[in-house]
């Protein structure tokens, strides 16, 4: 089974390595407009490059343990999460990650793929999920199976595009309150996300800042490359831990993990990076 | 016809992006969604979840307020600006610098005694030696030199520092003194570093 993956996955580097030479000519060109990268952001790039590969990429242990935690029964009903629909058929996986945030009728609510976890954990398996959130977040005492499970399901849409759903008036409603929480400041510092987020070319110290104010290329590297590999946490982080340590820089409280708010600037952002092409796990910093 | 031409392409281009804006929610949706994801913030976090009415024209108008709601804004800051007692806005220029270094402070994982940093250097280019800073805020290198040291400058940078937006509505900048997150002392400190002939800002 893993060897299985393993060698498709090692097939689709070889595949994108050469797709990267056949459009080699074509990017050098356009890098030639773009500001030269200094020399700590090339050595950054090559390590990335480096260990980009599902062989080599530490983020793929995460995606192993979510495949495990996919099919392992448990809960009072003892059955698997294949029993979970995910947007597009119970226990179909490919394509799912890429419609999320989405609406679901059973639930009557738009979610993101961890509300969407929860929520089949609790309905479909029966499971007490108070230890599982517990461990939302893994560290180096505690695996987070919500992690595992997302990494596992996000990488299913390896290849695909970001379609954000918009269609039903409760998507219309979580893409508008995302926009709004983009651009709300508050707090201590006055910041909103639209604070560091909302220009092109704007650092913080030497750190480059993706503009989410307008779809574009900013969004779609930044939301086609998450889940990640943080190196220098040494887990695979989801979204819900990215906009819970914005959050924590931006000095306004913590947010509760699978919450509305956190699911509607997820949309949002979604949204921005509509049609960019998921690659995930990445590695980042 | 040109005109026509005209005219009708700015009206296609206006529908185009009208069909690309979602729909906005009123103040109640969107509280109900701050609220759902800051359910458990205590009273110390009262400003995250009910910004002040600065703060409210800024969000609604994505800091890009009218004249007439920015002149209301800068008479409210400007009136809420505290100056030290004794007039003197220059502390010490070396603790100011610690001040612009540090970005510490005033999160969540924070303990409530953890040294507050402004934080100066994330947004803004100031002493030539410092080669990592941000590039949100204008450039501050040479500030003090550049405005020949002079009082009155040194006093408006008080101001500025300590509310931004008394200066300028809307200001990405932090309100350091308005929300009470630098000291008084602090703020002289990060004045005098921007001001002290001996500061590396002015070398």
């Amino acid at each position: 089974m893993k060897m299985t993956m393993r060698k498709a996955a090692a097939a689709a580097v070889f595949a994108a390595s050469l797709a990267g030479i056949a459009g080699y000519a074509s990017v050098a060109t356009a890098q030639q407009a773009a500001p030269a990268l200094d020399a700590s952001e090339k050595e950054i790039e090559r390590y990335r490059a480096m260990i980009n590969d599902p062989m080599a990429n530490p983020g793929y242990l995460f995606v192993d343990r979510g495949e495990v935690l996919w099919s392992l029964k448990r809960g009072a009903k003892n059955v698997s999460l294949e029993g979970c629909d995910l947007g597009e058929g119970t226990g179909k996986l490919e394509g799912a990650f890429a419609k999320l945030p989405r609406y679901f009728a059973d639930a009557d609510k738009v979610m993101d793929v961890e509300q969407r976890l929860l929520w089949c954990m609790q309905k479909v398996q029966e499971l007490d999920t108070a230890d599982v959130l517990r461990r939302r977040f893994g560290s180096p005492s505690a695996t987070s199976d919500l992690q595992d499970l997302t990494a596992f399901i996000a990488n299913k849409s390896n290849g695909m595009k970001y379609q954000p759903q918009t269609g039903h008036a409760k998507e219309q409603e979580m893409l508008a309150a995302g926009e709004e929480l983009f651009y709300r400041r508050g707090g201590v510092m006055d910041f909103a996300c639209s604070t560091c987020h909302g220009d092109d070319g704007k650092r913080i110290r030497l750190q480059g800042l993706p503009n989410f104010s307008r779809p574009g290329k900013d969004a779609k590297d930044t939301m086609g490359g998450w889940p990640t590999y943080r190196v220098s946490q040494s887990q695979t982080r989801t979204m819900q831990h990215r906009l819970w340590d914005c959050y924590r820089q931006m000095r306004h409280p913590a947010p509760d993990f699978g919450s509305d708010g956190v699911t509607a600037l997820t949309a949002y952002m979604v949204k921005m990076a509509e049609g960019g092409d998921i690659n995930v796990p990445s590695i980042k910093r | 016809m040109k005109i026509i031409f005209a005219a009708a392409l700015v009206c296609g281009f206006a529908s185009g992006a009208l069909a690309q804006q979602p729909a906005k929610i009123d103040a109640a949706t969107a509280d109900r969604y701050v609220k759902s994801m800051w359910s458990k913030a205590g009273p110390e976090w009262a400003t995250s979840l009910t910004p002040d009415e600065t703060n409210a024209v800024c969000s609604a108008t994505r800091n890009a307020p009218s004249p007439a709601e920015f002149d209301k804004i800068v008479a409210r800051e400007k009136a809420a600006v505290v100056f030290p007692a004794d007039g003197v806005v220059l502390g010490d220029w070396k603790k100011g610098e610690v001040v612009a270094q540090r970005g510490t402070g005033g999160q969540f994982t924070d303990a409530p005694d953890t040294f507050r940093g402004g934080n100066c250097y994330a947004c803004h280019e100031m002493a030539a030696k410092e080669v990592s800073y941000g590039t949100l805020g204008p450039s501050l290198k040479g500030y003090g030199k550049a405005r020949a040291f002079s009082k009155d400058e040194a006093k408006n940078a008080y101001a500025k520092v300590y509310n931004a937006q008394s200066v300028l509505a809307c200001s990405q900048m932090p309100r350091f003194g308005h929300n009470k997150f630098l000291s008084e002392a602090q703020i002289k400190d990060v004045v005098a570093y921007l001001f002290d002939p001996e500061s590396p800002v002015n070398k």
